[in-house]
């Protein structure tokens, strides 16, 4: 059974009973908000390490200790939960919108400690990561074709900022929020950016003939 | 000579990952505050496209998110 959830910003939102039980216990004082705390960070911790968990074949290098990472992830995951309990809307079990953050914070510590120490490769030729799959044996000439005219679009149509974000993420495989930190923005600022790359591309290649959807023109 | 499916599989997958969703599409903050939302739609056998429009494409056009999306799913169905 779902029940009105009255959020600070006025708007009215339905939860079921368990979250709600949640939410009042962490707004509770004393044994009961700290017990709440330390149960919320039990399951945070759980999320975390099973994040870091489905992560190990694709991390064996990873340096430091796996559960010390879920730790950090997890209390990470817990200040965030706590400083944004009133944008809970109710629009899922509180457990499942808590969980998301644990495995943002841990995925996020994975993929940067997975690249601490190694180069990310930003000025890269767009036609050299591009040649291999052009010249494949048996390659239909009017994918070759594509692909050369991709590249040529990528070097005679996106900023210098485009061209390094969409050839680092999509070709070179760079982590978007890795990039993000190496070039001091957010993940958030990054897609667009690649966004917005995306779409020239599209127009670019439509205008030159190749049947490509021009993409959608709104805004993200 | 024809083409082996892995190559031409391979050839589709490098130009949507360049090329991105030609949909109109979710910033990944908007995805983050829909993700659990959408994930428990899709596990309950809910339309999760049609309740939260441009998070399928924006699924497809960041890999950062596509994981963030199957690790949710994941962890739900792993209890």
């Amino acid at each position: 059974m779902t029940v009105p959830l009255e959020t600070t910003a006025g708007t009215t939102a339905t939860a079921d009973e368990a979250s709600r039980v949640w939410l009042r216990r962490l707004r509770a004082d004393g044994p009961e908000r700290d017990a709440a705390v330390a149960e919320l960070h039990g399951l945070l911790l759980r999320a975390a390490r099973f994040e870091i968990g489905r992560r190990r074949d694709s991390t064996p290098h990873l340096r430091g200790d796996r559960d010390d990472l879920a730790q950090q992830s997890a209390d990470d995951a817990l200040v965030a939960v706590l400083a944004k309990l009133d944008s809970f809307r109710g629009e899922s079990r509180f457990t499942t919108w808590a969980y998301k953050f644990a495995l943002l914070e841990a995925a996020v510590n994975v993929r940067r400690q997975a690249w601490q120490g190694r180069e990310v490769p930003l000025e890269q030729d767009a036609w050299a990561l591009l040649a291999d799959h052009a010249a494949g044996p048996g390659r239909p000439a009017e994918e070759a074709e594509l692909l050369r005219a991709l590249a040529e679009e990528i070097e005679a149509r996106l900023t210098p900022r485009q061209r390094k974000v969409l050839v680092a993420v999509t070709l070179d495989g760079v982590p978007i929020d890795v990039l993000a930190e190496r070039l001091e923005t957010t993940r958030g600022a990054l897609y667009k950016t690649l966004h917005d790359a995306r779409r020239k591309l599209r127009v670019a290649l439509a205008d030159r003939g190749f049947a490509v959807a021009p993409g959608s023109e709104a805004e993200l | 000579m024809s083409q082996p499916q892995s190559d031409k599989d391979g050839y589709d997958r490098l130009i949507a990952r360049v090329l991105g969703p030609a949909e109109v599409e979710l910033s990944c903050e908007e995805c983050f505050e829909q993700l659990d939302r959408y994930v428990e739609l899709a596990l309950s056998g809910a339309d999760a496209d049609r309740e939260v429009p441009g998070m399928q494409a924006h699924l497809e056009g960041c890999p950062a998110c596509a994981e963030d999306f199957r690790s949710l799913r994941d962890l739900l169905t792993s209890d």
